[in-house]
């Protein structure tokens, strides 16, 4: 029996009198996707960006791989966010280096993480733009010369290529249109299984988490509603807010 | 003379100027903040500078200004009259002579010997500022070693030139730790700064910021490990000194494509033309 990769205990954060989120718990396992969904404003971004160090929790633990996360040194959680974990903005414009190349963006991690050798960097800048179907001769342009949906993969090129194990997606999809969304969430989920990345998505598109999260956790007024196997939820939902959610996809 | 107190700077200001220096001696290639004081001359000029210099200053000092090599340009000139007028100094061109030089973008030719203080005039401190706007980020990322970004421009270089194209102000690391911009000099002037026997301050006025190298200090160009640092000149002998080895300007002398390259240090050219060395044009120029 493996341990979680991610173990999470009665995560709160207060925004002043008001609730971001409180007492989350969940478990996270090697190789696991967890959605989680829910409305505007209920708490799912601010859950992310504590997960992932960008904000301070008032209350609750964080343990990645056995480590206490919230207890750690800066720069020890600051090494983690470039090596093992990744985060993947809404905005691809939010997790790009806007002003240098394509390569450069991808090779920022490697260069991070000690990399001095230009050719290696390059090779693997290549090769991971080939991997997120960027094409080769584009790798010295300018993220902005990208559309929207090249941009938004370039962003997991640059996140994926120092191999991380955990990785945070804030709406990854959001603002593409379907095909642009259904391609990356193809490429989305092969990346997942080849490199059996463990993965916490937040999105409010149900269809995302259908398609990629094993498991999904329902949160409605910064708390959980409900939470469980994804197909179960999906289509069994317990919770009136559930119910709710899933009735108000549009049928095509 | 009577009219400021020596070396214009009020003995406070000085004082509080010598520990900022105390404590990047201590921490080199480390930014210490500083209250720099308004000066009698635009930002841009060297206020920084002046103010290392006037902290540094004593009575038997000899004082040499030089601006982009030359001890002749405007920047240079009206820095050395005002150390005359203000302390009263003797002043000098020949980097030998010089106690204290202050400089603009160059590293004299002529090695610095022990007990001199090379003191730089500083635009921008902060090598990482263009790759990342925010203060408070580039600071965490000196306290945390975070220098990985220094070389994403390094690569853009590569991949847009095909060689790192950064010709001056080119970043270095102090000691193993500190990633420093060495103020606009030429690359070729970057292996001068590594284990020089004399004492190198910079200075930011209006970055107010003050960092420094004693004396020996190890001092490493960033490169590639398939790209490594290059200390690149014109290819070419100096016209009027034959020096082949020395940092040159390029002269456009004509509108039909005449151009000669002469030392940007004048002192070290005047002084080899003087020993009787001589370059391509140093017939006609006599």
């Amino acid at each position: 029996m493996t341990a979680p990769i991610l173990s999470v205990q009665h995560l709160e954060r207060r925004y002043g009198a008001r609730i971001g989120c409180t007492d989350v718990s969940f478990d996270l396992w090697p190789g696991e996707v967890l959605g989680i969904v829910g409305e505007s404003g209920s708490g799912k971004s601010t859950l992310l960006s504590c997960l992932a160090g960008h904000q301070r929790p008032d209350a609750g633990t964080v343990t990645y791989d056995g480590r206490d996360v919230l207890a750690m040194a800066e720069t020890e959680r600051r090494r983690l966010a470039r090596t093992e974990w990744a985060y993947v903005h809404q905005h691809a414009r939010d997790g790009l280096r806007m002003g240098v190349s394509a390569g450069a963006n991808v090779g920022e991690r490697l260069m991070a993480v000690g990399q001095r050798h230009y050719g290696d960097i390059r090779a693997a800048a290549v090769d991971w733009l080939d991997r997120v179907e960027i094409a080769e001769d584009r790798v010295d342009d300018r993220p902005s010369a990208f559309s929207g949906g090249m941009q938004q993969r370039l962003q997991i090129a640059r996140n994926l290529v120092t191999g991380p194990r955990l990785v945070f997606m804030d709406e990854p999809t959001g603002g593409l249109d379907v095909s642009v969304q259904a391609r990356l969430l193809d490429l989305l989920r092969g990346l997942v299984r080849d490199m059996g990345l463990s993965v916490v998505i937040v999105t409010h598109d149900l269809a995302v988490v259908r398609l990629l999260a094993d498991r999904l956790m329902v949160m409605k007024s910064g708390r959980v509603v409900e939470q469980g196997l994804t197909d179960q939820v999906l289509d069994d939902p317990q919770h009136a807010y559930t119910q709710l959610l899933v009735s108000s996809v549009l049928q095509v | 003379m009577s009219e400021y107190n020596f070396a214009y700077l009020d003995e406070q200001t000085k004082r509080m100027i010598r520990r900022a220096i105390l404590k990047a001696l201590a921490i080199p290639g480390y930014q210490v903040p500083f209250a720099s004081r308004e000066m009698p001359m635009p930002y841009g000029w060297g206020t920084g500078g002046v103010q290392l210099t006037a902290a540094c200053l004593t009575p038997d000092d000899r004082l040499k200004v030089i601006d982009q090599g030359a001890d002749d340009t405007t920047n240079a000139v009206s820095i050395r009259k005002f150390f005359q007028r203000t302390a009263g100094v003797t002043v000098t061109t020949a980097t030998t002579d010089a106690t204290l030089i202050q400089t603009r973008h160059r590293i004299p030719e002529t090695p610095l010997t022990q007990g001199q203080i090379l003191v730089y005039q500083v635009p921008i401190p902060e090598p990482l500022r263009f790759l990342e706007p925010r203060e408070t980020e580039t600071r965490k990322m000196h306290e945390l070693e975070e220098y990985g970004l220094m070389h994403v421009k390094l690569y853009e270089d590569i991949a847009r030139h095909g060689q790192i194209a950064t010709s001056y102000a080119y970043p270095v690391k102090v000691e193993g730790r500190y990633v420093m911009d060495p103020s606009p000099i030429p690359k070729f002037d970057n292996p001068k700064l590594s284990d020089s026997p004399a004492i190198q301050l910079f200075g930011a006025g209006r970055e107010q910021r003050i960092y420094a190298l004693p004396p020996h200090t190890h001092v490493v160009s960033l490169d590639f490990d398939d790209h490594p640092f290059r200390a690149t000149k014109a290819d070419h002998a100096c016209d009027l000194c034959g020096a082949d080895a020395s940092y040159l300007d390029e002269v456009v002398t004509d509108d039909a494509g005449g151009r000669m390259f002469v030392c940007s240090d004048t002192d070290f050219c005047t002084a080899r033309v003087a020993a009787g060395h001589k370059g391509r044009l140093a017939a006609e120029a006599a």
